[in-house]
């Protein structure tokens, strides 16, 4: 089932959790929210459910008006961060929970409710479980079980609110690819809410990114991640190299530095505008010749040799001295460069990102 | 015994179970023992017949029955002023939540003066219940139901209350997710972990009501028949110098007491298992 949210407005006091929110998820998709904390996700999928109410907006579920239907009328299975089981219920009673619960006239027999319970339990593979209680469950398994309650009312959208937040990272890894696998499986319209990169862009096929109650860009995880549509998103997603300067035809200044660009992408930036521009770790060289003019100078700190390939930590110089540089080289690179803690050399970006400073943006949050 | 003499970081097990049992003996079970000693100068038919006594009879029915009932108020508004408490802010609730411990800290005296003042027929409101009501409240059993309640409501707010703040509204919006209607999501959601907490309440409440003197003889106006408690009896029996006698008297009710204990217990049990706490 498809859903649209239009021109959502949710305040508390005086914070603003959504300010204006427009998303359509098409049925069938694997969608996650993605943002830092306080940046009104969970607030969205909570509205989206029903726990919450919105200021002003609508929510469409298969384009039918939602926004005055009851949570449970709404038929969507949500999964919470702490798992929310019934501790004083059977894993099976907790499955079996949401069947129970209809009114009489739709109520499955007991034996119905039992083989369904069952046939959840094998498909999340917990159902040698079904009579321990949730206390009796590590943390990945509760969560398993959650979803599986959650499945149970067959409901036409699955929503989870950080789903693996609280578990650790090996089982987090495990359970990631697990629901990767069942959402292949059961093509249910599924949103999760993560504050983890990674699990975004590992698991969803589009990812939202929010920031300070608004969506700073919608895309595929390899469109966020190559082609980031806003500051934030590049500070937000990788590490990420942030240059301040001053905006001019063909480059742009930094002290007495130029880099070049690419005009053709930044014609709406206006000439000699503060502009700050970004650089991925990969896409900078390193010169050890100091006496070109290219690229901006910096001095080496650390070379970190390991992995696939080496990371070299560097101080800016002159106007830059404080900020500081990262930079991945191929290890054959690096050897050919020979480089040494205290050298001066000069950075060289092979692609360059640019946006105009926004004096309202909050600025230094270089990954 | 190897449970028994596990080392611990901190010393001291034996010096503090010994410390424990005699502390226990000394403050609980001596002063039990003697009341049982004191009954043994009796023989039974002696026994038997001051305990069955028509007054005495009718003093068990009232003291019990107006306690039972008591509890059971207190138990369904207790868990109401709990969850008010714990669920919305409001202006003031602070001092309401300090004020469900007056009962605790007032003189028992003092609350029975004071709830005699209140609804004796001359008084504040029983001028207008027995007046314009019809309903006679003071120097009735209603007036001892009425003090039992008093003095009875904080010991189920007080159990609640910290089970209440533990129980996450997470839970309730996952039993609405899940399409339960208010009432189930309290049925099966939130009353079956309230439960040890609400029987616990009930349990203090009960026995706190069943010992009380103070705060119920004032209201209660002391009719032989109608509104005689049985703590009263057992003072009438030692205003007579009959020692015995009362201790007889304190025994049964030490005795009906110490089943209805045994009761919620085995009741707490039986949830606790029910919800796996104890495996």
């Amino acid at each position: 089932m498809s859903i649209q949210v239009r021109n959502l407005q949710k305040r508390f006091g005086d914070f603003t959790a959504l300010a204006n929110v427009s998303l359509d998820f098409p049925a069938g998709e694997l969608v996650a929210l993605l943002g830092p904390s306080g940046c009104g996700k969970t607030t969205l999928l909570r509205i989206i459910a029903g726990l919450e109410q919105a200021d002003s907006g609508q929510v469409l579920l298969e384009g039918a008006d939602a926004s005055d239907t009851h949570v449970r009328e709404r038929q969507v299975g949500f999964v919470f961060q702490h798992y929310a089981l019934f501790r004083h219920m059977t894993v099976f009673d907790n499955v079996a929970f949401g069947l129970r619960m209809r009114p009489r006239s739709t109520r499955p027999d007991e034996a119905t409710i039992r083989r369904k319970v069952m046939e959840l339990l094998e498909l999340v593979q917990l159902a040698w479980l079904a009579d321990r209680f949730p206390a009796q469950l590590s943390g990945g398994q509760r969560q398993r079980i959650a979803l599986a309650r959650a499945l149970a009312v067959e409901p036409r959208v699955l929503l989870l609110d950080e789903p693996f937040g609280a578990l650790d990272a090996q089982v987090r890894k495990e359970l990631r690819r697990w629901l990767r696998k069942l959402h292949d499986e059961l093509h249910i319209t599924s949103i999760f809410v993560t504050h983890d990169q990674e699990e975004a862009l590992e698991v969803a096929d589009r990812v939202v990114l929010m920031d300070h109650g608004k969506v700073e860009q919608v895309g595929s995880p390899e469109q966020v991640y190559n082609q980031p549509a806003t500051p934030f998103v590049y500070g937000f997603l990788g590490s990420v190299n942030r240059i301040h300067g001053q905006f001019d035809a063909g480059h742009v200044r930094v002290g007495d530095d130029r880099l070049p660009h690419s005009p053709a992408s930044h014609n709406d930036i206006r000439h000699g505008s503060d502009v700050q521009a970004f650089v991925r770790p990969h896409e900078l060289d390193i010169v050890t010749d100091t006496d070109s003019r290219a690229g901006i100078a910096a001095r080496v700190d650390r070379v970190l040799r390991f992995g696939s390939s080496a990371r070299v930590e560097l101080d800016g110089v002159d106007s830059l001295s404080g900020q500081r540089f990262e930079v991945e080289l191929p290890d054959s690179r690096l050897y050919a460069l020979d480089l040494q803690a205290g050298q001066n050399v000069r950075l060289l970006p092979t692609r360059l990102a640019v946006f105009e400073s926004n004096p309202g943006l909050p600025g230094g949050k270089t990954a | 015994m190897s449970g028994l003499s596990r080392h611990s970081v901190l010393p001291g097990f034996g010096l503090s179970l010994g410390y424990t049992l005699v502390y226990l003996s000394l403050i609980v079970l001596l002063p039990l023992a003697a009341v049982f000693a004191k009954t043994m100068s009796l023989s039974f038919v002696e026994f038997w017949a001051i305990v069955t006594e028509p007054r005495v009879l009718a003093s068990y029915r009232l003291s019990f029955g107006t306690s039972l009932l008591a509890a059971l108020i207190n138990t369904v508004f207790g868990l109401l002023l709990a969850w008010a408490l714990v669920r919305y802010s409001f202006p003031g609730k602070k001092l309401v939540d300090a004020l469900v411990d007056l009962p605790f800290a007032l003189p028992t005296a003092v609350a029975g003066i004071a709830l005699t003042a209140l609804y004796a027929p001359n008084g504040w409101l029983g001028q207008f219940i027995q007046g314009d009501l019809g309903i006679k409240v003071a120097f009735t059993p209603l007036g001892i139901l009425v003090a039992l309640v008093f003095i009875g409501l904080p010991f189920v707010v007080r159990t609640v209350q910290p089970i209440l703040e533990d129980l996450d509204s997470e839970f309730e919006e996952a039993a609405a997710s899940l399409g339960a209607s208010r009432w189930q999501t309290i049925r099966y959601v939130v009353l079956p972990v309230l439960l040890p907490a609400l029987l616990t309440g009930f349990a203090l409440a009960f026995a706190r009501a069943v010992g009380e003197y103070g705060s119920v003889i004032f209201i209660a106006g002391n009719i032989p028949m109608v509104s005689e408690i049985t703590p009263l009896m057992i003072i009438t029996k030692l205003e007579q110098y009959n020692y015995a006698g009362a201790t007889a008297i304190a025994v049964v009710m030490l005795l009906l007491s110490f089943l209805m204990l045994l009761l919620v217990n085995g009741l707490q049990a039986w949830t606790a298992r029910r919800t796996g706490r104890n495996r």
